[in-house]
C-alpha cells in the first residue's frame, strides 16, 4: 500500500509516453506571468546552474546561492570520464529502452522504473543542448562525435571532453547562467551558504543563509525552493569529493520535513588512488574509463613482494576478467570495488602499505603506441605521477576502491518535488535514478536531465495555481525565528571552546563509517557504529575548538557547521544501512550475499525506498516505504559473468 | 622533511598584512602543499592560533579554487601544477617557502591567502557564452566540427580560471584568461554567430578590471594548465578584425 506522503504521481499508461503524457498534464504559467514567480536555487553545478539558467530563460526570477566564490567551481567540474546518451551513433545496438535497462539493472532494481525511463529519453536532448553551447566534445576526424565504453554496458554511448568532461559541461551551464545573470533574470549570491530552510504553513518559502565573508544571517524568500547542493560522501571524511562538499543544505531540509530516501546507498569507486598516510586530506579518482583499456591484477601469491615488471603473466591474476569473462574490466562499479577489496583482504595487494591492485597500460600501449593511450589518458596520467610520482606509462598504477557518490538522498516524486509542498531536489542531492548503484557516466546525465528539462517543464504545475500571491516577506515571524535559530548554532559551535579542531572529529567520523558502514556492512559493525556516532556528537559538541569570530570569513566556522549535521546525518545512514536486510548494489550486508560472494537482494520484503522522517532528536526516525514497481525492467538476479 | 613557511597573514580586506614565519617539522614528500597546510593549521588550532585561511576544494586541479605565490611563483615552482597537486617531494629538506596571495589589483584580498576573483565572472558575462536556451537544439551530429577545431577548442577550455596568469604577470593582465574563454568559442562553428560581439565585450569588460598586456609571457609559465600565449594572438586578431566586422553590420542595422 502507497504511504499518504510518498506518493510519487508517476504518470499512468505505457513507460514510453509517461513523460509526454505528463508534460500535456501539468499546469503551465503563461510567458508573461512567469516573472512574477521567484525561485530560488542553491547550489551552482551541473543540475542547479542549468536548472538556474533554464529558468531564467523561460522567465522566472531566479536567486541563486552558492558557497563558492563563482558558480563555476562546484564539484560537478572534477567528473571526468563522460556522459551517457542513447544516440547510437556507434550502431552497436544502442536506444533508449537499452540505456534505461541497463541503469535500472546496475542500480541492482532499487530505483524506480519511471525516472529512469525518462532520464534515458532525456539524455539524447542534452548532448544537442551541450553541443550547441560549445562543449568541446571528443571528435573523429570527419567532425563527428566520438564515443567510448563505460562500466556495466556493452555499447559505447559515453561521450567525453578528455578527461575532463564535468568540467566542460559545467561551465557550459555556468556560461548560460552567467548570460542570464547578465540579463538581469538570476540573481547570484556567491560565498553564501544556505543554513536552514524555511517552511511555512506546510510549504517551502525560501532559505536562511550566511554570507561567507561578513557573516550576516539573512534570508532569500520564493515561490520555490531548488535544492542542487550534492552528495554526502564527505561523511566518510575521505571521499573523492571535493574538500567543502557537505550534507548541510538537504539535512536542514530533513530536520524541516522532507524525507531521507536510502541514505545507505553510498557508491564506492573502483579506481582511486590508495590512501598513502595520516595526513591524506582527501582522495583522488582515476576515471573509470581507465577500465576501456587497463588491465587489472594482482600477483597470485599473497605478500608478492617483487615489483610489478618482474611478475611473469602467470604469476598474475587478471580477477575481473577471469570472475566476470562476459564484462571483464567492465563490471559495474559496486562489483569491481568489492573484487578488489577481496583480493586485498587476502593478502593480494600492492605497493607499500599493500593496500592496492595493479591497473595495467602495457598491453594497450603495446598494441596501441603510447600516442594513442596518451591522447585518451594524457591529463588522468599526468595526474596520476604528480600525486604518486610514478610513471603509470611505465610502472602499472596502483588503484583502490573510495566512496565517490551516494545515490541517497532526499526523495521526491516524478515532479522532483520533495515531501514538502514547494521544495523540489535535483541531481545527486535526490535519491531518484541511480537505486543501489549509478553506473559510470550517468551523474552528469542525471544533473542536466533535471536542471535542463525535468524541473523547467515541471515546476509550473505547482507554481500555477499560486499565481497573484506574493512569495512570504522575509520579514515574518516564520524567517526571523529560523534566523535565530541560525545564529545561535553558530554562536554555540564558537563559545564550545574545548581542545580538538573540526577536523579531528571529522576523521574519527570518518573512520567509523568507513569501518562499520562502508564497502561491507554487518548488523554487528551498524549496531557498534550506532552506539558511537551518538557518543562523538556529543564529544563534538562539548569538546570542538573554533577559533575566531562569526563575522569575518572563518573557514573553521564553516567546517564545523558541517560536521555537526554529518554526525547526525552518519547516524541515519548507519539505520538505514541495519534496518535492510539485503545486499544490493553498493549496499553489501555480509550476512545476505551468495554462495560466490555476490549481493544476494531480497525482492520480496525489500523492493521498496525507504524514506526517512525526522521525528526529534531525541526520537528515532520514522520509517515510510515507497514499494518499487517493475513493469517494464524485469526483476532478476544481475550477472556480469 | 623541516621546513620553514613564510606566510602572508591578513585578518581582513582593509587591514595591514604582514608576514608571518611558521616552522613545519615531520613533513613528508608525499604531501601535498595544501595538505602541508592542513597540518599547519591543526598545529595553530592547538596551540589557540587562528588557522591559516585559503581557498581550496577539489584538490585534484580543476576546480581552480587554490591559488598561492609560492616563493613568488604562482602556484609554486613545478610547470603545469596547480598548487593543490604540487607535493613536498618538488621542495629539498630544510627549504625556506614564501606563501602569498594572488597579487593583483583585481583581487583583492579577503583574508590571509584568499582573494576576490569575481572580476573573472564579470568577463564571462560580458559576453563568454553561446545563446543557445534549452530546448532550440538540432541533432549534435548535425554540426561537423573538425578534429582540429575541437581539440583546439578544448586547449583553450581546459583553463580552470584560477587567476594564476593575473597574478604572474607583472602588469596584472587577464589576457591568458580572457583570449582562452573568447577562443574556446570562437574557434568552434557554434561560436561563429557572437564572433565579433563576443571579443569586443569580453575584451572591454577585460580591461574595466585588469591591466594591460605587454607580451611578457609570465602568464603561459604559471599557467596550471599549459595554456598556449597564441591564444592571445587570436583574440587580439579577432579583437582587430571585429572592429571592422562591427562597423559593418552596424552600418546595416541602421
Amino acid at each position: 500500500m502507497t504511504d499518504p506522503l510518498l506518493e510519487a504521481k508517476i504518470p499512468p499508461g505505457p513507460i514510453a509516453g509517461k513523460w509526454d503524457e505528463h508534460k500535456f498534464a501539468v499546469k503551465l504559467v503563461n510567458p508573461a506571468n512567469r516573472r512574477k514567480f521567484k525561485i530560488v536555487v542553491v547550489g551552482s553545478g551541473l543540475a542547479g546552474a542549468s536548472a538556474a539558467a533554464t529558468l531564467g530563460e523561460l522567465g522566472y526570477e531566479v536567486t541563486m546561492i552558492t558557497f563558492h566564490d563563482s558558480p563555476r567551481r562546484a564539484h560537478s567540474i572534477a567528473a571526468q570520464g563522460g556522459i551517457n546518451a542513447a544516440k547510437n551513433y556507434r550502431n552497436d545496438g544502442d536506444s533508449i529502452y537499452r540505456l534505461f535497462y541497463d541503469t535500472v539493472k546496475g542500480g541492482d532494481y532499487r530505483s524506480r522504473e519511471a525516472n529512469v525511463y525518462r532520464l534515458a529519453q532525456l539524455s539524447v536532448n542534452i548532448i544537442d543542448q551541450c553541443v550547441a553551447q560549445g562543449v568541446p566534445f571528443a571528435r573523429e576526424y570527419g567532425g563527428l562525435l566520438d564515443n567510448r565504453s563505460f562500466g556495466g554496458a556493452q555499447v559505447s554511448r559515453t561521450f567525453y571532453a578528455r578527461g575532463q568532461t564535468g568540467q566542460q559541461l559545467l561551465l557550459g551551464a555556468y556560461q548560460a547562467l552567467m548570460r542570464q545573470v547578465h540579463l538581469g533574470n538570476v540573481r547570484l549570491y556567491p560565498r553564501t551558504e544556505m543554513l536552514d530552510l524555511v517552511v511555512h504553513e506546510g510549504r517551502a518559502v525560501g532559505v536562511v543563509t550566511r554570507d561567507l565573508i561578513t557573516g550576516d544571517v539573512t534570508s532569500h524568500a520564493g515561490h520555490a525552493v531548488v535544492l542542487a547542493t550534492g552528495g554526502y560522501g564527505n561523511v566518510f571524511y575521505l571521499s573523492t569529493n571535493a574538500k567543502n562538499s557537505n550534507v548541510t543544505a538537504i539535512w536542514r531540509a530533513h530536520r524541516r520535513g522532507a524525507l531521507m530516501a536510502n541514505p545507505c546507498y553510498t557508491q564506492i569507486h573502483p579506481t582511486c588512488i590508495p590512501a598513502s598516510d595520516d595526513f591524506q586530506s582527501k582522495l583522488t579518482l582515476m576515471s573509470e574509463s581507465l577500465r576501456n583499456d587497463g588491465r587489472i591484477w594482482v600477483p597470485q601469491r599473497p605478500g608478492d613482494e617483487r615489483p610489478a615488471d618482474q611478475i611473469p603473466e602467470n604469476d598474475r591474476d587478471y580477477f575481473l576478467e577471469r570472475r566476470y569473462p562476459a564484462f571483464g574490466n567492465l563490471v559495474p562499479r559496486d562489483v569491481a570495488s568489492r573484487a578488489a577489496k577481496r583480493e586485498v583482504d587476502a593478502e593480494h595487494g600492492v605497493g607499500p602499505l599493500r593496500n592496492g591492485v595493479y591497473l595495467d597500460f602495457s598491453e594497450p600501449i603495446s598494441r596501441l603506441g603510447r600516442d594513442v593511450i596518451e591522447e585518451r589518458y594524457g591529463n588522468l596520467f599526468q595526474m596520476y605521477e604528480r600525486i604518486t610520482g610514478e610513471d603509470p606509462y611505465v610502472v602499472p598504477m596502483r588503484i583502490y576502491p573510495a566512496v565517490h557518490y551516494t545515490m541517497g538522498g532526499l526523495w521526491v516524486d516524478y515532479n522532483l518535488m520533495s515531501t514538502i509542498p514547494g521544495l523540489y531536489v535535483l541531481g545527486e542531492a535526490n535519491f531518484s535514478d541511480h537505486g543501489a548503484n549509478r553506473l559510470g557516466a550517468s551523474a552528469l546525465m542525471q544533473g542536466l536531465a533535471d536542471g535542463y528539462y525535468v524541473l523547467p517543464a515541471t515546476i509550473s504545475d505547482y507554481l500555477a495555481p499560486l499565481l497573484g500571491t506574493d512569495p512570504c516577506p522575509t520579514d515574518h515571524q516564520v524567517f526571523a525565528d529560523a534566523e535565530a535559530e541560525v545564529g545561535e548554532r553558530v554562536r554555540a559551535l564558537l563559545s564550545a571552546k574545548g581542545t580538538h579542531s573540526v577536523d579531528h572529529f571529522h576523521r574519527e567520523l570518518g573512520k567509523i563509517l568507513w569501518e562499520d558502514c562502508g564497502m561491507e556492512r554487518s548488523e554487528a559493525s551498524l549496531e557498534k557504529a550506532l552506539a558511537e556516532i551518538p557518543a562523538l556528537r556529543e564529544e563534538f559538541h562539548k569538546n570542538v575548538r573554533v577559533l575566531g569570530d562569526g563575522e569575518s570569513l572563518n573557514q573553521s566556522l564553516e567546517k564545523a557547521g558541517r560536521v555537526a549535521d554529518f554526525l547526525e546525518f552518519g547516524e541515519l545512514m548507519c539505520r538505514d544501512a541495519l534496518h535492510r536486510e539485503e545486499s544490493c548494489g553498493g549496499h553489501f550486508r555480509v550476512e545476505h550475499q551468495t554462495e560466490d560472494g555476490e549481493a544476494l537482494r531480497d525482492d520480496e520484503h525489500f523492493a521498496y525506498v525507504a524514506a526517512w522522517e525526522y521525528t526529534g532528536d531525541d526520537a528515532n526516525p520514522r520509517l515510510h516505504r515507497e514499494p518499487l514497481e517493475f513493469e517494464a525492467a524485469h526483476l532478476a538476479q544481475r550477472s556480469y559473468k | 622533511m623541516h621546513v620553514t613557511l613564510e606566510v602572508w597573514r591578513q585578518p581582513g580586506p582593509d587591514t595591514a598584512g604582514r608576514f608571518v614565519t611558521y616552522p613545519v617539522d615531520d613533513v613528508s614528500p608525499d604531501m601535498s602543499f595544501l595538505e602541508l597546510f592542513d597540518v599547519l593549521n591543526e598545529q595553530l588550532i592547538k596551540a589557540g592560533d587562528e588557522p591559516i585561511a585559503f581557498d581550496h576544494d577539489c584538490r585534484e586541479g580543476i576546480c581552480g579554487s587554490c591559488s598561492m605565490m609560492i616563493n613568488g611563483r604562482a602556484h609554486g615552482p613545478e610547470r603545469g601544477t596547480a598548487t593543490c597537486q604540487l607535493h613536498m617531494r618538488k621542495f629539498s629538506d630544510g627549504a625556506h617557502i614564501t606563501v602569498e596571495p594572488w597579487r593583483a589589483a583585481a583581487f583583492p584580498v579577503i583574508k590571509d591567502l584568499c582573494v576576490d576573483r569575481a572580476a573573472f565572472d564579470r568577463i564571462i558575462e560580458a559576453g563568454g557564452y553561446i545563446t543557445a536556451p534549452t530546448g532550440g537544439a538540432r541533432d549534435a551530429n548535425e554540426i561537423l566540427v573538425p578534429k582540429s577545431a575541437a581539440d583546439a577548442a578544448m586547449d583553450a577550455a581546459a583553463c580552470i580560471g584560477c587567476g594564476a596568469c593575473v597574478a604572474a604577470c607583472p602588469n596584472g593582465a587577464a589576457q591568458l584568461f580572457t583570449s582562452a574563454k573568447i577562443q574556446h568559442l570562437n574557434l568552434l562553428p557554434q561560436g561563429q554567430p557572437e564572433r565579433w560581439e563576443r571579443v569586443i565585450n569580453m575584451v572591454d569588460e577585460m580591461e574595466r578590471w585588469f591591466g594591460s598586456c605587454t607580451n611578457h609571457g609570465e602568464c603561459e609559465a604559471a599557467c596550471p594548465k599549459d595554456i598556449s600565449l597564441d591564444f592571445i594572438a587570436l583574440m587580439n586578431r579577432d579583437y582587430v578584425k571585429a572592429q571592422f566586422k562591427q562597423r559593418r553590420l552596424a552600418g546595416q542595422r541602421r
